[in-house]
Formats: C-alpha cells, sequence, structure tokens
C-alpha cells in the first residue's frame, strides 16, 4: 500500500477515504458524501514522539466546540438526598484545562519518565478513546449515548441525565457532568438526574462536512492523524517496528478508535502521569463487555431450548391426556 | 399450568430481573439502598448487568416454554384472562426489546444511535407497564393468568 493511500497525514485524511486528492476544494456537501463511501470505522493514530505540549490542539477544540458547551442557568433546583447528590458545577471554572472537564474536552498529560538510560519527556493528548463496543454507550439505560455506525462515540446532550454512570463504566472514566442543564430540568430534576455528560465527540458535525477534527487541523506538529482503522493499524504497527515504539488503544477495552504511538512503554507512562477525577491512566483494560459478549449466546440459545422443552412436554402431555391418565 | 416449582421460579426470575433492570439505573447509590449492608451489589452495573443476561436467559427459557405448552396442549383446556393477556404481551415485548438491547451490545453490531434510543426507551418503557400491570392483578385480588382452569397440571 502506498503511503498515499494510507491516508494518514493530515493532509491525505479524505484521501484515505477513498476521495480524489482535489477533495478538500470539493464543497463540503460532496465531500461528505465522498467520505461516507468507506464503511469502515474512523480511527486516529497520536504519534507521542512529536507532541511539544503547545496546546494548540486544547485551543481549537475549545474555540470550535465553544457552542456545544453547557449554558446552565442558576440557581440550580435542589437535588435529593442532598447528602448524597451533589451539584457538579464547572460554569465558573471553564478555563480549567489541565484535566477534562464539560468545558474541556481534551488535555496534555505531560510527563517525564526514564527508559534504558535515557530521560524522555512524552506530551499525551488526553480525551474520550472512542472504543468500538463503547461501555458508556452500551450500558447508558436511557439510550443518551451511542456509537455511530463511523465509529464515533456520542453522548446526545438533548437526551443525556446526567445520572454519570458512563463515568463510572468508563475505564478511563471520561465524560463529565454539569449539573443545572438538559432534560432531567423537565422531567423531576428534584428526584432523578444531575444534568448532562460532556465529552469529546471527535468533531462529529466538522467529519460530516468533510472537515478535520479541530484538534488535528490546529496541531503543527501532526501528532495526529486520522483515517479507516485498518490503515492507521497498519502504519501504526510499521511505525512501533520501525522505532521499537508501544502502542496503546488497539486492544484496551475491546479495541479502541485511538491508537497512541509512544517511545517509551506504557506501563512506565501510566506509572509516571498524574491520575485523578479527569485525569485519565493508561492502564491495561481488559475488554469490559467480554462477559456480556459470552452471556449472549446463552440469551441466544435459550428461547429454542424453551421451545423444545415446550415441545417435548406437550406432546408427553397430549399422549398421556389421550391415553386418558392423570399428568402431574 | 405448572408446577409450584416452576411457579415458584418464574417469580423469581422476575423478581430479579426487575431487581437487576432497575439497578441499570444510577438510583440504589443515589438513595442510600446499596449502602444497606449486603445490597452493595446493587451499585456494580456490570455484575448487575451481567445478572441481569443470565436470568433474562432463563426467563426467555421459560417463557418460550410456557407459550409452546399453552398452543400445543393448554389451549384446549384453558383460556388466557383479559388481564393475563395483557400481561403476556407486556412480557413479550419487554423480552423482545430486552433481546434487543443484547443484539446492540455485541461486538460486531452497531445501531444507530436514534435506533439505540427507541429500544432503550421502549424497554424501560414496557417493563414499567408492565410492573404496573402486575401490580394492579396483585393488589385486585392475584388476577389470574388463565380462566377456567380443570384443575390439570401439566
Ligand atoms: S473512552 Fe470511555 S467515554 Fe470514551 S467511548 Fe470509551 S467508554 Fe465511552
Ligand atoms: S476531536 Fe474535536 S471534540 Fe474531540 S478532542 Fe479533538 S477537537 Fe475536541
Ligand atoms: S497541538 Fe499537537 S503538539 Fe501541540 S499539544 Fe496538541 S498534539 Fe501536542
Amino acid at each position: 500500500m502506498t503511503d498515499k493511500k494510507n491516508g494518514i497525514s493530515r493532509r491525505n485524511f479524505l484521501k484515505g477515504l477513498g476521495v480524489a486528492s482535489g477533495a478538500m476544494l470539493l464543497p463540503a456537501r460532496e465531500v461528505a458524501a465522498a467520505a461516507g463511501k468507506s464503511d469502515e470505522e474512523l480511527c486516529t493514530l497520536l504519534d507521542l514522539s512529536k507532541c511539544i505540549a503547545c496546546g494548540e490542539c486544547v485551543s481549537a477544540c475549545r474555540e470550535v466546540n465553544e457552542p456545544k458547551f453547557p449554558k446552565p442557568k442558576k440557581p440550580y433546583p435542589e437535588m435529593y438526598p442532598t447528602s448524597r447528590v451533589k451539584v457538579e458545577d464547572w460554569s465558573d471554572r471553564q478555563e480549567v484545562d489541565d484535566r477534562l472537564t464539560p468545558y474541556n474536552w481534551l488535555y496534555i498529560q505531560s510527563t517525564e519518565v526514564e527508559y534504558q538510560g535515557e530521560t524522555h519527556e512524552v506530551n499525551i493528548p488526553r480525551r474520550c478513546l472512542h472504543c468500538r463496543n463503547a461501555p458508556c454507550a452500551n450500558l447508558c439505560p436511557w439510550g443518551a449515548a451511542g456509537k455511530q455506525k463511523n465509529g464515533i462515540v456520542r453522548i446526545n446532550d438533548d437526551v443525556c441525565l446526567g445520572g454519570a454512570k458512563c463515568r463510572t463504566v468508563c475505564p478511563w472514566h471520561i465524560p463529565q457532568r454539569q449539573t443545572g442543564v438538559g432534560l432531567y430540568l423537565r422531567l423531576m430534576p428534584n428526584l432523578a438526574g444531575n444534568g448532562v455528560m460532556y465529552k469529546c465527540d471527535r468533531c462529529y458535525n466538522r467529519i460530516d462536512e468533510g472537515k478535520l477534527p479541530a484538534c488535528i487541523e490546529a496541531c503543527p506538529e501532526n501528532v495526529q492523524t486520522i483515517g479507516p482503522r485498518s490503515e492507521i493499524l497498519k502504519k501504526a504497527h510499521e511505525l512501533a517496528e520501525k522505532n521499537n515504539w508501544f502502542i496503546y488503544g488497539e486492544e484496551e477495552n475491546g479495541g479502541t478508535n485511538t491508537v497512541y504511538l509512544s517511545p517509551v512503554p506504557f506501563e512506565l507512562l501510566n506509572k509516571a502521569v498524574e491520575k485523578g477525577p479527569g485525569k485519565p491512566g493508561l492502564s491495561p483494560v481488559e475488554d469490559s463487555m467480554a462477559d456480556e459478549e459470552k452471556l449472549a449466546y446463552a440469551v441466544g440459545i435459550a428461547p429454542f431450548a424453551g421451545i423444545a422443552a415446550g415441545v417435548i412436554k406437550a406432546g408427553k402431555f397430549l399422549a398421556s391426556a389421550a391415553g386418558g391418565k392423570d399428568n402431574d | 399450568m405448572t408446577s409450584p416449582l416452576f411457579a415458584r421460579l418464574f417469580k423469581w426470575t422476575i423478581f430479579i430481573m426487575a431487581l437487576t433492570g432497575a439497578a441499570q439505573m444510577p438510583i440504589f447509590k443515589r438513595y442510600y439502598i446499596a449502602d444497606i449492608p449486603g445490597l452493595g451489589w446493587l451499585a456494580d452495573f456490570y455484575l448487575t448487568n451481567k445478572i441481569h443476561y443470565i436470568f433474562g436467559a432463563v426467563l426467555m427459557f421459560m417463557a418460550l416454554y410456557l407459550l409452546i405448552m399453552f398452543i400445543l396442549a393448554g389451549k384446549k383446556y384453558f383460556r388466557l384472562s383479559s388481564s393475563g393477556l395483557l400481561r403476556v404481551v407486556l412480557y413479550g415485548a419487554v423480552i423482545g426489546t430486552g433481546a434487543l438491547r443484547v443484539i446492540k451490545n455485541l461486538h460486531s453490531v452497531t445501531f444507530d444511535p436514534f435506533t439505540v434510543m427507541l429500544i432503550d426507551w421502549t424497554h424501560l418503557g414496557f417493563a414499567m407497564l408492565l410492573g404496573v400491570a402486575a401490580m394492579y392483578a396483585f393488589f385486585r385480588g392475584r388476577k389470574p393468568y388463565l380462566e377456567k382452569g380443570v384443575g390439570m397440571r401439566l
């Protein structure tokens, strides 16, 4: 496969989706239509050896997505039981950019690690990884979180009630809550819900228009590239093999659509980075939905087993009834 | 139409499904129910989801077993009461939408977000209606599912 076809430099993004090289100049609608032809999920590659922590991506994300940010009105309704349900209000702290918040969907995690006698400064852009079988979307009881066919995992801010289950079940606890906005205000604000959950939506609207996500476009170092997952993985493995680098995200949580490449092992990075609320780690993550996947077989077989058992039992009953015997 | 053991198992299955289903909403922690000693597991979304799957399989087995027996043998002897019919239809809707939830959670399946929302809302809605219907039947003197029993057990 040629470099061009890998479609992984940001300029080649659209080419990677099978669009001609002049695609950038096409009207947005045509670009989007062409992009839609790729039935593979979109995946990003983040080459951590390149990131200089300039923060351009963080600013671009905030700027471009500002219209989507929560606009709560105070005072917020009292939520019961007050001892347990806490207000999570970021509206007065919108400038915070060293962690994930409802107003900051991307931040740079910076750290220094010793590896093979060398000190490496590693900067890691952190945001939602867009899991392929996302537990936040699967387990949302309210259908507010969902995964699009193009691999983007989104939380619908019109529907989300802010129960924060998505944050609990996300292995990296990515989504962040803002109290005082959303549908819960119109239902039973005192008794259920607590706002809306926010996280990176991979600039879905820009992708639909055939544009690149803002953070990718803004990066002066070309840290991120985006394209169909198989091509991104191929490129990631090529680079990892060539440079003895390490990969994170290919297998994590059953596979994500965010692949990190690092010159140092991720266990070292995971130990070194600051972790806590809104500050995810980089530990190995098992597939959260693996057991459900296995149990689905039982659910699939059960009705047929029930039908078979019913037929056998009914046959016995009819036979004994025909024979005039009681049957208990 | 069934043995007392089967009926008891069915009731327990429904109880566990209702409990673990409700536990999918973040309410047991909020309302301190998971703080009651022995009930902490109710706040574990993954655990309660797996239990919901397991007993979902048990429920589907029992429901299809009953349905087939009723169609093949029971219809001659019994008639569904109207409240029984309503509950049977609701069970069908809850089980059907529940099966769709299991399918949508498979790795290889991606439904579009609107379909997912529809599945989740209907599953929750039918389950709540079923709860109301069951309560009604219970408080109006345990309305039976079947009428004109001839005292015969399958
Ligand atoms: S990283 Fe977390 S929030 Fe993002 S898709 Fe995966 S489970 Fe959902
Ligand atoms: S893809 Fe868009 S929403 Fe996500 S971090 Fe980048 S700029 Fe922000
Ligand atoms: S813009 Fe690029 S180099 Fe700058 S912090 Fe973001 S990813 Fe790193």
